[in-house]
């Protein structure tokens, strides 16, 4: 792992975690775009980093979120979600659904750097 | 290049944005929902509410106690701000609930769910809800301080949906991806309208009316008498009535329409009902007169009831209230107790419509023509077009049938006369009752009381024990109402109604006990006409020989009888086929399961293979010995439980015991055996697949979510015994849905239960933490505090402080 990786991630992770405190869910999906801009990354990891970040942001949020309460709404969800009624799976899954919004966005955000000449 | 790969990412983003953040068909906006930010997450909540909320309009500080059970006791200085805490706390646990139950009343849910709720809307549109709720708060308009109230209770809600944002709303609007709306003092009418519809919104005229011309005025005697042979009333038999002086309504000339109608609406559930009963200081252990109370309605999560204590320095109640509605609709005070069971009564009429010409500007009445009215219906339906169903309104009511709904004949339509739409402030008699202090406080709270007509018991410290049945209750002629009837005979229209003193009641009777259990109001010496439209036959026979069988009663036996799984019914009849039976023209395995029902105690306990055998076999026999009435072209309803039994003991040859579709004539005997034959087939397959069939696995009850019982917020195969028809009234999914035992102490002690929990979320341990406890049979002991001075059974206080 390298340096720019590193650095990309922290910054997606903290932009989200700021990002999310007034805007909505999507505000993730602007995270992974605006450190895709200013820290670009290449190849894979364009997609891979900002996935990542996000995987961990929303799964480790989810689980704080649950754990205090047993999971009591999350086993229901996940039976909802035909998940079979695991929480660890639908916090995996929460994990996921926000990493791939991240990374797409990311890849955009690339895409617009490239453009800029950065 | 560049600008295809740029172009490409920005489609791709969009596309996942646009994925993520909508509601597709069932599934929820996933990025949206599945947010640990704002989405469903934060929906995980510990019921620790503790602080200070501050309200707008208050006029001092509310104080909210919440103990072990989460239930809340409020202790406000009046009663505005009384009211308006009940409004904040009920929104806080079942907003949800609040706004879908009250847009359901008014066929609304179009607007959430889209066009799949397209039928239900038109048709509780067409049953004019809404319309009834409009004149309710018409009435309720003559009476400010009722209205003072419920604004207060409104901008008790309205508090709490403004201090909601995306992330704390209830799950179910983050599910199907919509906003709360404001609540409105219209709500809490359109809610009395839904209770109103599901107690007293039922009627069978019409096909009742197919029923007299397919097998005429004999034989409809027969199936359907205005009593049954055997009646324990609600009022004791020995009541004089020689205190009734009014005219009785005489028949009118003139024929009744013999229509053939095909297909009607969807009628409330058969077994909703209750039982409550109480017996006097005299005949109690104790002194103390005890009043118990259980309403048998649909076992839904969240639950129809939500338990409070409502406190202000003048007055002190607490027991079951109605999300959306104000004040305590069953429970006690320092003084009295009260509680509800369904009266049943024939409220809801069908009048045949002759329009003029196909304008349908005009329809005939006497001997000239009455304008009609229109009520456009406007149903808003989601992801498509608004929906319009402009409804025709006559001075009976809304012509429900028309060649729009249900019907072909242009010129012709069915009208509905419904008390439901006559209007009525009966939010007030709640208010009252809470306050009330003795029974004359209690008789005049009732005294307004229009709809659901119930059955509503009392007792008192004092000693004191009565029971009401009060409704608004049209005076009918002899057999008015059974049938359609002729919307253009004036002396077809309800003449009047029955002087509200004249209702029928009972104070401390010298049986020591009052008691009712949906079954018929009053004997034939009653001198107002009063025809079974559905009575109850077998839970009042228990429960009054249980208080005939001994002379003193204790909490304990209300108890054991709120949990008696005796099956009257069962008993009753299988008595006579077990004599009928013959066991050498059965097979082994027949024999096998022969041999498990005869040595059932009648009982229907979770652990016995009895009652399910009973089931599967009386699930045979009855559409057998009605396969006359198995028809797609007219609307029926087949005969009551209790005179089929009646028929196939007395009866047994009758010409209705024949299976018309074989060449032999049958008799009830020969369809015993039929009967038994098949049930055991069916006994058997279903224990290939599912096990042993004791009855808990074979009942296997649920309580389902309010959506449709979406599974994943429901609770299924709870292990309890009973059925319709037995004391226990639990049957798949309808039964008990609150328990209540008061001792008249002082002060009084009370003890209650239901099927879920005080909070309406999902996500919260007490969403169904009382199921198994009401399973089991056993009860909370309720904490009426007498001061609001928190206690050790206090886990968390929360101060609503007024803005300024």
């Amino acid at each position: 792992m390298r340096k720019e990786h590193i650095i990309n991630f922290i910054v997606t992770i903290l932009l989200a975690f700021i990002l999310s405190q007034f805007l909505p869910w999507w505000s993730i999906m602007v995270a992974g775009f605006v450190s895709a801009l200013f820290f670009s990354l290449k190849k894979l990891a364009v997609f891979v980093v900002p996935f990542l970040a996000i995987l961990l942001f929303w799964s480790v949020y989810a689980f704080i979120a649950s754990s205090g309460n047993d999971f009591t709404l999350a086993k229901k969800i996940s039976v909802l979600l035909s998940l079979g009624g695991n929480p660890y799976l639908l916090i995996l899954v929460t994990g996921i659904i926000g990493g791939l919004a991240a990374g797409i966005s990311a890849l955009l955000g690339k895409q617009l750097s490239l453009l800029a000449g950065r | 290049m560049k600008y295809m790969k740029l172009i490409a990412t920005l489609v791709l983003t969009l596309v996942v944005f646009y994925c993520l953040n909508t509601k597709l068909g069932a599934i929820p906006p996933v990025g949206k929902f599945l947010d640990p930010v704002n989405g469903v997450w934060q929906n995980e909540t510990n019921e620790i509410i503790e602080g200070n909320v501050t309200i707008a309009g208050l006029s001092a500080p509310v104080t909210i106690h919440y103990d072990a059970h989460l239930i809340p006791h409020i202790f406000a200085q009046n009663d505005a701000d009384l009211y308006k805490a009940q409004g904040y706390v009920t929104a806080k646990h079942r907003l949800w609930q609040m706004e879908f139950q009250t847009h359901a009343a008014a066929g609304r849910l179009s607007e959430i769910i889209g066009k799949n709720a397209l039928d239900y809307d038109r048709r509780e549109r067409r049953r004019g809800m809404a319309y009834g709720a409009e004149m309710a708060l018409e009435k309720m308009k003559d009476d400010p301080e009722a209205i003072a109230l419920l604004k207060a209770y409104r901008d008790g809600v309205n508090s709490y949906i403004e201090s909601l944002d995306d992330k704390n709303i209830p799950v179910e609007f983050k599910l199907l991806d919509y906003k709360p709306e404001p609540w409105t003092i219209k709500k809490t009418a359109l809610l009395l309208m839904y209770m109103t519809k599901m107690l007293a919104g039922g009627d069978d005229d019409l096909e009742y009316t197919n029923s007299l011309r397919k097998f005429g005025q004999e034989r409809f005697d027969l199936l359907f008498p205005d009593f049954f042979d055997v009646n324990d009333p609600v009022i004791p038999k020995d009541t004089d009535w020689s205190f009734i002086d009014t005219e009785m309504t005489k028949a009118p000339q003139g024929d009744i329409p013999l229509d053939t109608i095909r297909e009607t609406i969807a009628k409330p559930h058969p077994d909703n009902g209750s039982n409550n009963w109480a017996v006097s200081s005299e005949k109690s252990v104790t002194g103390n007169a005890i009043l118990a109370n259980d309403p048998h309605l649909g076992l839904n999560l969240p639950s129809i009831w939500f338990v409070m204590q409502l406190s202000t320095p003048q007055h002190s109640a607490m027991g079951a209230t109605l999300p959306g509605a104000l004040g305590i609709i069953s429970g006690f005070n320092n003084h009295i107790a009260w509680g509800e069971t369904n009266a049943t009564r024939d409220v809801l009429d069908w009048y045949k419509i002759e329009f003029k010409d196909d304008s349908r500007s005009q329809y005939k009445y006497g001997d000239s023509w009455k304008d009609t009215s229109i009520r456009v219906e406007t149903i808003n339906v989601r992801g498509a077009l608004p929906v319009i169903d402009s409804v025709l309104y006559t001075h009976h009511g809304p012509v429900t049938y028309d060649h729009n709904f249900k019907s072909d004949n242009k010129r012709a339509g069915y009208a509905m006369k419904w008390v439901g739409h006559t209007g009525g402030n009966n939010q007030r008699p709640f208010l009252d009752l809470n306050k009330a202090k003795n029974y004359d406080d209690y008789v005049n709270a009732l005294k307004g009381y229009t709809a659901p007509a119930q059955n509503f018991v009392f007792a008192s410290t004092s000693g004191d024990i009565a029971l009401w049945i009060q409704g608004l209750f049209p005076n009918k002629w002899e057999g008015q109402g059974k049938f359609l009837m002729d919307g253009s005979n004036p002396d077809h229209d309800w003449q009047g109604y029955i002087p509200q003193a004249f209702n029928a009641h009972v104070k401390n009777p010298e049986r020591g006990f009052v008691s009712s259990a949906n079954q018929h109001p009053v004997d034939e010496s009653y001198p107002f006409y009063v025809f079974n439209d559905g009575y109850e036959t077998y839970r009042n026979r228990v429960i009054n020989d249980f208080f005939r069988s001994k002379d003193k009663f204790s909490v304990d036996d209300f108890k054991a009888l709120h949990n008696n799984n005796y099956n009257l019914k069962a008993a009753e009849l299988l008595t006579e086929m077990f004599k009928s039976i013959d066991v050498s023209a059965l097979t082994e395995e027949e024999r096998a399961i022969y041999k498990q029902i005869k040595s059932w105690d009648f009982n229907n306990d979770i652990d016995q293979v009895g009652p399910s055998i009973w089931r599967a076999w009386w699930y045979k026999l009855y559409p057998m010995v009605w396969d006359e009435f198995d028809t797609e072209d007219e609307a029926l309803t087949t005969p009551f439980t209790y005179q089929t039994i009646y028929l196939l003991i007395n009866r047994p040859k009758d010409k209705f015991m024949d299976i018309l579709e074989t060449p032999e004539i049958e008799t009830a005997h020969d369809l015993f055996l039929k009967a038994f034959k098949d049930a055991v087939k069916d006994l058997n397959d279903w224990k290939a697949k599912h096990g042993d069939y004791n009855w808990k696995d074979y009942k296997a009850t649920y309580a389902g979510h309010l959506l449709q019982a979406l599974p994943a917020f429901s609770r299924f195969d709870i292990p309890i015994g009973g059925d319709a028809n037995i004391v226990n009234a639990t049957s798949e999914n309808h039964g008990p849905s609150w328990r209540m035992i008061v001792e008249m102490s002082s002060p009084p002690k009370a003890l209650g239960i239901y099927p879920g929990g005080q909070s309406g979320n999902p996500g919260s341990l007490y969403y169904d933490n009382m199921i198994d406890d009401w399973a089991a049979g056993t009860y909370y002991d309720l904490n009426f505090m007498q001061n609001d001075t928190a206690t050790s059974d206090i886990i968390s206080t929360q101060t609503l402080t007024p803005s300024n």
